[in-house]
């Protein structure tokens, strides 16, 4: 059983199509890239992932079972926007965390906290937005979840910021466990993908090895997007 | 070390390539334990998957082999290193020579002008 998949997954804003008869099948082990363009349909996607949104027609399914309190409890999910309160220390987010989740593993989320130069009683508001960043995704991947979803992980984030996020992905790889990373930021990311899965206007249109596309194409993933995504 | 990849080839290929050039410039000595595929795959900021596939690939080269309980060590075996010290010389120079060729220079001009370059080399 694949540990995430969608069948002829569709999702439907008023009249627009965003989602159309997706299928998807993904297993635990891996780090994928779902990548298109701002609109395609990525976040549409994740949100149905951690049921936020119904679809309209089809499947996803978590582990074989569709999305409802048993698989909140085995995805992380870490959104592109901001979504934690402001006004928060960093050592209160440990707590709201530890008591959410009960895969929240503080001890490590202190581990990824040493060597950043953060005190726990630091709230978000004083942050800048790359030490937010990180805080975002040390509280994600100190879960242990069966699948993370990383939404727009390293978007406007500074260099050292963006090693620090793709090293943390890295360092928390699990052979159990699928990170799906949800970029349009193809260059930055792609030496850590497995598999790659474009999508383009709601529809899959690509799902390769990454390391497979670049011996076929001659390219990088970033180069073939670019031709996949030409305007 | 600072990990460079070219677009347009493979990652695992060239993770192989850069870890002989290392073994066999001795960057990675004969006998020295290598660092975990995770921490290697950190360092290189590549899937560990990825990591996994080149050590896998060195081990059934023979230029790395596993004990079991402590981690992943280079070949200390001479024969396996001058096999590799070749290899890797013919690739850069089969390199070198398409290179020279393809600048309209033939066979016989080539080595003439290796020749006077390691002349004036010394």
């Amino acid at each position: 059983m694949s540990i995430f998949e969608c069948r002829s997954l569709t999702k439907y804003y008023g009249k627009t199509k965003a989602l159309d008869n997706i299928d998807l099948k993904l297993e635990a082990g891996q780090i994928v890239g779902l990548l298109g363009p701002n609109g395609s349909g990525k976040t549409t996607l994740i949100k149905l992932a951690n049921g936020l949104l119904q679809p309209a027609g089809g499947q996803i399914l978590i582990e074989g079972e569709e999305p409802g309190a048993g698989t909140k409890a085995k995805v992380a999910y870490l959104p592109d926007r901001g979504f934690l309160p402001e006004y928060m220390t960093v050592e209160a987010l440990f707590k709201l965390y530890g008591d959410f989740f009960k895969d929240f593993n503080t001890k490590k989320a202190d581990q990824m906290l040493e060597g950043l130069g953060i005190k726990k009683t630091d709230t978000l508001k004083k942050m800048s937005k790359g030490t937010k960043e990180k805080i975002q995704l040390i509280l994600v991947m100190s879960r242990d979840a069966k699948i993370y979803f990383l939404d727009e992980p390293i978007a406007g984030v500074d260099p050292a910021a963006r090693d620090y996020i793709l090293r943390t992905i890295i360092s928390n790889y699990c052979e159990n466990s699928l990170v799906l990373i949800s970029t349009h930021l193809i260059a930055d990311v792609e030496s850590v993908l497995d598999d790659v899965v474009f999508i383009k206007e709601g529809r899959v249109v690509l799902h390769k090895a990454a390391d497979i596309i670049r011996e076929e194409e001659g390219k990088n993933i970033d180069g073939l997007f670019r031709e996949v995504f030409k305007c | 070390m600072e990990w460079i990849f070219e677009q347009g080839r493979p990652i695992y290929t060239q993770i192989v390539e850069q870890i002989r050039i290392n073994i066999a410039n001795g960057t990675y000595e004969p006998g020295q334990q290598l660092p975990s595929v995770r921490d290697l795959a950190m360092e290189a900021a590549v899937n560990p998957n990825t990591m996994q596939r080149a050590f896998s690939e060195l081990e059934r080269d023979g230029l790395i082999y596993t004990v079991r309980t402590s981690g992943r060590f280079v070949t200390e075996e001479e024969g396996k290193l001058d096999i590799l010290q070749k290899k890797l010389g013919q690739e850069f120079i089969e390199d070198l020579f398409e290179k020279l060729q393809k600048l309209g220079m033939s066979k016989k001009e080539i080595m003439d002008a290796i020749e006077e370059w390691a002349k004036e080399m010394k």
